[in-house]
Formats: C-alpha cells, structure tokens, sequence
C-alpha cells in the first residue's frame, strides 16, 4: 500500500482540503488503486526520452513592451467573499 | 432526431423566411418544455429576449446573426454567470468574458444558456456536476441515460435541438465521448487552434475548446468562428485558419487512411468494431487508401493521462482559495481553516480525489516516479502519431468503447469510468484534432460515433473525411 492514513494526512493538508475519517478511508482506497493502476508505466522504457510538457508546435510570438491597464480593482474585487478598503478580507493572520 | 440545421437557418434568416425573434422563440419554447432534461445550469429567458432587441437595433452584416448557441459553464461571460458545475464557484460573476465567447459574441450569435458538465469537467457522465445529472434526449422514459461528459449539457443542446450548435472543451474526450452518446457531431481542435483565455482551467497542457452541432458542415462554420490567435494565451497558435466550410470537399479519393490495430480492444462490443468496419468499407469505396498503422504506445494513454491531469489540476485547482472570488466556508477561525473548510465544503467528490492524486504525484520524492514519467510516455504517444502520420493522410477509430449507459452506472470504480476515454485520450495527449460523427446504432437503436483524427492543424482534412462519411452515411 503506497497511500496510508499518514500520508493522505499529508496530501490532504498539502492540498488544504479537509477530510473527516470516512473520506480518507475512501480515498486511500481510491488512490491506491489509481497508484497501482498507473504503474503499468513502468513497463515502457524511457530512458533517453525528453519529457513532454507543451504540445503546442507553434512558437511563442514576441510582443511589444507597451502596458495597458486591463483591470481595474474595483472589477477584481467584484466577487470576493469579503473585502475591505479595496483589499481583500481574511481572518486574522497574526496575533 | 432533428433536421435542424444552422447553415439552412442562415440562409432562411437571409431571405426572411423566418425572423431573428421567430426562429428564437421557437427555441425558448422547445428549451422550457425540455426543463426536465437539465440540459442548463443558468438559463434566463429575460436574458435572451433582451439579445433579440439588441440585435434588431443592429443593422450590421453579421456571419451568425440571431443564431442560438449553448455555452458550456466552463466559458466566463459577463451576461450569465460562470460556475464549472461546482459549488465553489456557485455565485461567480465573472467581469470577462471567454475569447471564444467574445468571437460567437461578436458574430452576432444569441446566448440561450450556460449548459451542465462534471464539475470543472473531470468525468464522463454528467454526474459529478453539483447542479445534478443532465439526462441523454435519447432516453426512453423511467430509463435515463447519462449523455456523456464532461461536456454532456452542450451534447443534450444540440441532441435535444434546443440550439444550433454549442460550444464545449475536451481535455481527454469532454466534446468526442458525449457527442458519440447523444448522436451529434463534436469537434476538439488541434491544442492552440483556439485560445483558452476565459476558459476555467482543469488541465492547461490538455484543454481546447471545440463545438457540438446537428451535422459536420455546421460544425465547420462554428469552428472556424471561435478559432484564432490570442496574446492573452501563450499556447494559442499563430496560423492561418481556412475557411473550413468554403473548403470542405468529400472527394476522398487517392487519400490513404490509417486504421490503428492497438484500438481493437478485448471486450468491446461487436456492434462498435462493425460500425468501424462499415466506416473503412466506405471509406475504400471512395477510394480511400486504407493502411494498417501501428500506435504501440496506445494502451499506457490512460495511465498517462491520469496522472499529468490530475496534477496539473491540482495546481489549477489551487486558486479556489475562498478569498478572491466564489464560496467561503462559515468555519473561519483562522485562515488556514479558512481554506482547508473552504475547499472541503466547496469541491465535490471526483474533483477532491483529483486533486489529492494530483498533488501526491507532485509531492516531493513521487514527481520523477510519476509525472516525469508521464511526460516521457507522453512524449513516445506524440511519437508513435508522428510516425503514424508519415503514412496516412487521416486515421479512423471508434468514438467510445459504448454506447450511452445508464445514469450512475459506472460511479463506483474510477478505473471503470475512466476507460470512457480510451479512444480519445491518445490524440488529447498529442495535440491532435478529432471529431466524432453519428455511424450506426446498437441493439437498442442508440447512437454509436466514428472518431477521425487528423495531423496537427489539419482541421480541414478531418472535416473532409467527416463530410464524407456523413453523406455516405445519411
């Protein structure tokens, strides 16, 4: 077993997801199973392949360096949950 | 299944057959009496009525003028809210609106709703969406069928004709896979041929936007009009986009065909390896060169696939923070429990065990293991296409290993839901264009699709195959 409890703890915190006892009971097995799925790669030798990251085959094209303002705050903060003084709101960080 | 189709409304549009009004409130109509379908997460009749007066003030030429589109709720736009089938982002109202969007806008298309999808379209059914199932038209009654995913609300628009075409995204099969199960054509473009600004984000290196629509020629037109360039998205692609339609032509004969012996999978039923058959039979009619290909790497696409997804959603993902926009839990005693009860609360099921994969494959110690792994199948997959394509003009599979299941069915067993994509998650992972069109029935008399795959940015050679199977077909 790759996933245990410590180390669906681990992920979840990473993640910043809460989960009660019966999730992480779920997704142990879930991911386990997914884990032990996705190794059949192992099989496939890649020794001297280059990694794929970006399928694009087009180039990226260069710009002028010129600003523009696209967004005022106001549109920004539009839909925050909580806002102050033009900021966004949280709770408290500091003591 | 309707007759419907978007390029003989343009023309009795033209010739004032029928009004700009008329031809939308016939569609209001059918949407309402559809309701039961929940084809639409935000539909407002206000909304479209307030579209047709604009557009009668509007003396302009416009190429889609007055016609009725279905947006999937993966698209930002300023008129409807935006909410990827998720709680998290219930009541987002976004100040932007999608490039794609803005094209069909621009056009001047009318907007007659944002359609369901899997929440931040990670499924294959419809059901992850936190608005409830969207049911397939097709279904019989006390018999629903799922319509497929995620894309599956823009499938039922189209399928239930409650539009003339819908837009939707496909990142390992979103737009082919729900086409197939509801009976209607469905395009995903080469990667970059339109820009994903606007577009809620699951798997940037994957996603593209393409189209539904009634039948291939109404799917060129649509494609041609959210396709192009945009600086706002940094894979969109500099190339020139043919006028697909002016161009379409189903003279297939002296092309070769490549017929990939990897997709002939244990287990699928005999009546999708016939309707592939049928499909190559018409194709040598034509005089259609058929060749025998190889795609070695075909089996290892899905494990792949799902583990560069799910990471790179678990970094897209992480932005749903509950400060800048969308739900915030009410259990906010500091700010990290801020976050973690935010996304708790806010994210439902699949998109929770996706993340959670995604970052365990990113974490420290499993990322060369994984995902750096990953990419290097990744990259032999593109190989084996590459080569592929050296020898074929085209190539030609099923759509989807079935045919529409039943609503729920496969929710259990992830693995079992993910081999959904096992026909089309090979070309998402290579960048290449795909369409699926209705070729055949089951035993039940239930749509079955044709997948054709065409070289990067060769959309038009796909729509020409497509054309051609389509007549031959009808």
């Amino acid at each position: 077993m790759k996933i245990d409890k410590n180390t669906i703890n681990k992920i979840a915190r990473l993640s910043r997801i809460k989960l009660d006892d019966k999730e992480s009971e779920d997704y142990i097995k879930d991911l386990n199973s997914i884990l032990d799925w996705v190794e059949q790669l192992n099989e496939v030798n890649t020794e001297n392949v280059e990694p794929l990251s970006n399928i694009s085959s087009s180039i990226l094209p260069q710009r002028e360096d010129i600003s523009n303002d696209t967004n005022s705050s106001e549109e920004i903060l539009e839909n925050a949950p909580d806002k102050l003084e033009g900021f966004f709101a949280v709770p408290k960080v500091v003591e | 299944m309707s007759k419907s189709s978007l390029q003989q409304t343009l023309k009795d549009l033209d010739t004032k057959k029928i009004s700009i009004r008329e031809l939308n409130q016939d569609y209001l109509k059918k949407i309402k009496e559809k309701e039961n379908l929940n084809v639409f997460i935000h539909f407002s009749e206000e909304n479209v009525l307030k579209q047709i007066d604009n557009l009668e003030k509007d003396n302009s030429a416009k190429k889609l003028k007055g016609i009725p589109i279905a947006i999937k709720d993966l698209f930002c736009t300023k008129s409807m809210p935006t909410t990827a089938a998720s709680k998290i982002l219930e009541n987002f109202n976004p100040t932007y609106e999608s490039f794609v969007t803005q094209k069909l806008l621009d056009e001047g298309s009318i907007f007659v709703g944002k359609t369901n999808l899997d929440e931040f379209a990670m499924g294959s059914a419809t059901n992850t969406s936190f608005f409830g199932n969207t049911i397939n038209p097709l279904s019989k009654e006390n018999e629903p069928l799922a319509p497929g995913g995620s894309s599956g609300g823009s499938a039922a628009a189209v399928a239930a004709d409650l539009c003339l075409g819908a837009t939707g995204t496909d990142t390992g099969g979103s737009i082919r896979q729900p086409a197939s199960f509801c009976g209607v054509v469905g395009i995903k473009p080469t990667y970059g041929l339109c820009s994903r600004w606007g577009i809620t984000a699951f798997a940037s290196s994957l996603d593209q936007a393409g189209i539904f629509s009634h039948n291939v020629e109404d799917a060129s037109i649509l494609l041609h009009s959210i396709a192009g360039f945009d600086q706002r998205d940094s894979t969109s692609a500099k190339v020139d986009i043919p006028n697909y339609f002016e161009n379409l032509n189903d003279d297939l004969n002296g092309k070769t065909v490549g017929i990939p012996k990897e997709y002939s999978i244990d287990g699928t039923p005999m009546e999708i390896s016939q309707i592939w058959e049928d499909a190559i039979k018409v194709l040598e009619k034509k005089g259609v060169k058929i060749k025998n290909i190889s795609l070695p790497h075909t089996k290892y696409a899905l494990p792949t696939y799902y583990i560069i997804a799910p990471a790179e959603a678990s970094s897209n993902l992480a932005r749903y923070d509950g400060v800048k926009y969308g739900f915030r839990s009410d259990e906010i005693d500091s700010l990290d429990e801020m976050y973690e009860n935010t996304r708790a609360q806010g994210f439902g099921r699949e998109v929770k065990r996706r993340i959670l994969i995604g970052t365990y494959v990113l974490s420290a110690g499993y990322y060369d293991a994984y995902y750096l792994k990953a990419q290097k199948v990744r990259k032999l997959i593109a190989d084996d296409f590459n080569k592929a394509f050296k020898e074929c003009d085209f190539i030609v599979t099923p759509t989807a290993p079935s045919a529409a299941f039943p609503l729920n069915e496969k929710q259990n067993d992830p693995i079992k839901m993910y081999l959904n994509d096992v026909f089309t998650v090979p070309a998402s992972l290579a960048g290449l264009p795909g369409i699926s069109i209705p070729f055949g029935k089951d035993k039940n008399n239930l749509p079955l699709g044709i997948q054709i795959l065409g070289k990067h940015f060769d959309e038009q050679q796909v729509f020409n195959a497509a054309v051609s199977l389509e007549r031959s077909y009808e």
